[in-house]
């Protein structure tokens, strides 16, 4: 974890509380099947198994697709391209915004306004049609579609952390720092990040779980994952017209992708205590 | 006699939650117990953490946040108010009992007129209507000695000085006629010229209305003018309780000896205080051309001895400060150390000029990162001055650590481990760390209980000893300054008023300004708020 732990206190799995367990629980199966999906999955990514939108059964555990390939199958190579591309675009957006926006927060004057109303610019076009407009223009590469989503995103993290850093700057640890010659770097890094992770995780959090769904958008709208490798979002897309006929194949990816947003943010929750905690009094105990 | 309150073995618990283990039971006031007589006051005196604002609150039935009252009775005429309901105790509240808190910036809300509020508790419980409720209020702002007081109600809160705005709420205690008044440290807050005024006023207004009053504070000094006993607290027990006079003259424990005895020792000054190893030459400063918070400022401080800066809050001299460091370059002036005169701005100074100049903050608790080790904040200076690394940085810190009198157990305690001294103690050591000539130390007692001051002040005597660093020592109280300045100056709206070594400076003729100052620092002495108010020639300055 990037913040620093308390050194005296030894690591214990005792210490950590039941909703963080069963939030680093469903993680780890997430990233189990994406690390190992080839030999997980009973059958093949692409592979047609048998007629479309078949019932759960003991041969195909979930069921069948729209094109009769296997749910169970498609949801464990799913995972792959979900968890990295959602995961990738978040740690980019985050190291971006924050980078940004603490060095507009400890410079401010003219380097400020000047990435502010930037920011402004970019938050003021749709972030949806953006996307599209770039992404069409653009060649069709996974990094291609990961950077675009993490630059949109870091809009919002710019934000929020210019707003946190600017609260810590004006404290008088800062301006001690600043009066024994700090550089800009151990300011922002040593001085004022440890001190904004506590909102920063939160948003984290939240916004690992607006990836997901903003990738299945771009899926659904051909622009994200292309066909026919299997995404989670992309595969509500391609069975939401079974719902109609009252066939459930739409609603398990759309559960895999709420569970494991809700696994996220437990673990969250428990990091953003940890750490608040060691302000003294200021966490929510 | 007409008791009027009488608390029998009063016991206060609250249950604490520290990160990481099973949540405890405190128990933060044990059997204590008082009478208190019709139009009497008595004083709740002891250092933070002794649990006299929770004793106070608790002849409200309130406890704040997880506070629980778990024994003993608190009596308001025949009624024990712990046996109340919930509505009766909503009628005992701002009807018999009122409260006054520390700070009334906090307490008014600043949406509504001053007017309102005072009267708005009285008119909610039916007391009086609201015309006769407006016609006490005015009564009362007469009383306490407000400006034009038949329109004082339309102002706001912001429009109004911070003495003004403790008395206002003096009024709001006093407008339903209650038979007890809580007053939690009113005038701490206050400048100490303020401070004296809004006393007299309290004091008047008590005399007046004949109402009793719990009065709590730490200074000793305070209490004295006020109350007709005294209760000395220290850890939520009762160490002495008696009148004023035997308590100020004839303590029996040897706590209160030693709050009564504070700030006695006393420092020779200096015999040549000539030498110019800071010299600050006619600095004219401020945050823009119309708004100068400085004047032509013109101090000089030798080697190895200590300028006392003296004036009340918003006479410029934490301006001072912040342009002597180079956070603030002054608009016109120039800043000689010795022998060079230093850049102004901050980012053209070199790292030993920024090493040479250390700074000590009033608040310790701002002044250091919560997420760093007291390892990492006096250790930092050693590897960024003087690139001290690994064993030899460790062993520098255990070192500094003795120096402060804390020790190698405190290396890897976070600042919010630490009480409030250790925290300044720390913050010492950092500026120490740096081997500096100058130290520039803003009011680092001021936020500190009388004793934990005294162990700070003394601290920084000894350190001057042994290293011959220079103290430029911003205050307001002129104890302190009696007690460790070689120089005085005393300023006044960004002016310098007078500047000396300490003997001249604090002996006759003075000007207005300064004679106001040293005549409003309160004395151990039962009557010297009649004695000063009569003699003194100047209004203070935040009236």
């Amino acid at each position: 974890m990037p913040f620093k732990t308390q050194p005296r206190k030894t690591f214990s799995l005792n210490a950590i509380p039941l909703s963080a367990m069963i939030g680093l629980a469903g993680i780890a199966i997430a990233l189990i099947c994406a690390l190992f999906a080839p030999w997980l999955a009973p059958h093949g990514e692409t592979e047609v198994v048998g007629p479309i939108w078949l019932p759960m059964s003991s041969e195909y555990l979930l069921g069948t697709d729209n094109l009769g390939r296997d749910l169970l199958s498609r949801l464990i190579f799913g995972a792959r391209t979900t968890i990295f591309v959602a995961l990738a675009a978040t740690v980019i957006s985050f190291s971006l915004g924050m980078l940004l926006s603490f060095t507009a927060a400890v410079t401010g004057g003219f380097v400020d306004q000047g990435l502010s109303r930037l920011n402004d610019l970019m938050m003021a076009i749709p972030t949806l049609i953006f996307a599209l407009v770039v992404l069409a223009v653009l060649p069709q590469n996974i990094w291609i579609l990961i950077i675009v989503m993490a630059i949109l995103d870091s809009t919002r993290v710019f934000r929020i952390g210019r707003a946190v850093a600017l609260d810590v700057a004006v404290m008088e640890f800062v301006e001690a720092a600043r009066l024994r010659g700090e550089g800009s770097v151990w300011i922002i890094f040593r001085e004022i990040l440890p001190n904004t992770l506590s909102p920063l995780l939160a948003e984290f959090g939240l916004r690992f779980a607006f990836s997901i769904l903003f990738l299945s958008t771009l899926s659904f709208l051909g622009l994200g994952i292309q066909p026919p490798a299997a995404d989670w979002g992309g595969m509500v897309k391609d069975n939401k017209d079974g719902i109609i006929f009252g066939i459930s194949a739409a609603l398990i990816p759309g559960t895999a992708i709420a569970t494991l947003a809700i696994c996220v943010n437990l673990v969250v929750d428990w990091l953003m205590k940890r750490t608040s905690s060691l302000k003294g009094g200021r966490g929510d105990v | 006699m007409s008791e009027i309150l009488s608390v029998r073995n009063l016991k206060i618990e609250a249950t604490s939650y520290p990160p990481g283990e099973p949540p405890k039971t405190v128990t933060l006031v044990e059997d204590v117990g008082f009478t208190l007589e019709k139009g009497k006051v008595l004083g709740l005196i002891g250092e933070s953490g002794a649990g006299k604002s929770t004793i106070g609150l608790s002849a409200m039935a309130y406890g704040r946040g997880g506070v629980r009252i778990t024994g003993g009775e608190v009596m308001l005429d025949d009624k024990d108010l712990l046996t109340l309901d919930r509505a009766g105790i909503r009628d005992i509240r701002g009807r018999r009992v009122c409260y006054v808190a520390q700070s009334a910036a906090a307490a008014f809300n600043p949406a509504h007129r001053l007017g309102d509020q005072v009267i708005e508790a009285t008119v909610r419980h039916g007391i009086l209507s609201r015309p006769e409720a407006r016609k006490r209020a005015r009564h009362l702002f007469r009383v306490l000695g407000l400006p034009s007081p038949e329109t004082f109600g339309d102002r706001f809160p912001h429009q109004v000085s911070g003495g003004q705005l403790q008395r206002a709420m003096t009024a709001m205690a006093l407008c339903p006629n209650p038979e007890l008044i809580v007053f939690d440290e009113p005038t701490t807050a206050l400048d100490v010229t303020t401070q004296i005024d809004v006393l007299a006023a309290i004091k008047h207004a008590i005399a007046e209305t004949g109402v009793a009053a719990l009065y709590i504070t730490h200074d000793l000094a305070v209490v004295a003018q006020i109350s007709d006993h005294i209760m000395v607290l220290r850890h939520g027990r009762m160490v002495e309780y008696g009148t004023t006079q035997q308590i100020i003259e004839a303590p029996k424990e040897d706590y209160t000896r030693a709050l009564v005895s504070v700030r006695q020792t006393l420092r020779e000054e200096a015999k040549d205080q000539s030498a110019r190893y800071l010299s600050i030459e006619n600095v004219t400063a401020g945050y823009s051309n119309s708004l100068r918070v400085l004047h032509d400022v013109s101090l000089h401080l030798p080697k190895g001895q200590t300028l006392a800066v003296v004036g009340e809050s918003g006479s410029g001299k934490s301006t001072l400060a912040r342009v002597i460091t180079g956070l603030l370059p002054p608009i016109d002036g120039k800043i000689v150390f010795d022998g060079e005169t230093l850049p102004a701005a901050l980012k053209n100074r070199s790292k030993d000029q920024l090493r040479r100049i250390q700074m000590i903050y009033q608040m310790a608790d701002t002044a250091m990162n919560p997420r760093q080790t007291v390892r990492d904040i006096i250790g930092r200076p050693l590897s960024f001055y003087f690139g001290l690394s690994g064993k030899e940085k460790t062993a520098r810190v255990k070192e500094l650590l003795d120096q402060i009198e804390m020790g190698a157990r405190f290396l890897d305690r976070y600042p919010a481990e630490l009480s409030g001294g250790q925290k300044q103690r720390v913050a010492i050591a950092r500026a120490l760390a740096a081997k500096p000539d100058l130290i520039l130390c803003d009011e680092p007692t001021s936020a500190l209980d009388p004793l934990v001051a005294e162990g700070i002040l003394t601290l920084l005597a000894r350190l001057q000893d042994e290293t011959a660093v220079s103290y430029l020592f911003i205050t307001h109280d002129i104890a302190i300054v009696r007690a460790i300045a070689d120089a005085v100056a005393v300023m006044y709206r960004g002016r310098l008023v007078r500047f000396g070594p300490k003997s001249k400076v604090l002996s006759p003729p003075f000007d207005d300004y300064t004679d106001l100052l040293l005549k409003s620092v309160p004395e151990m002495e039962i009557g010297w708020l009649e004695r000063v108010l009569s003699e003194r020639r100047m209004e203070s300055g935040g009236y």
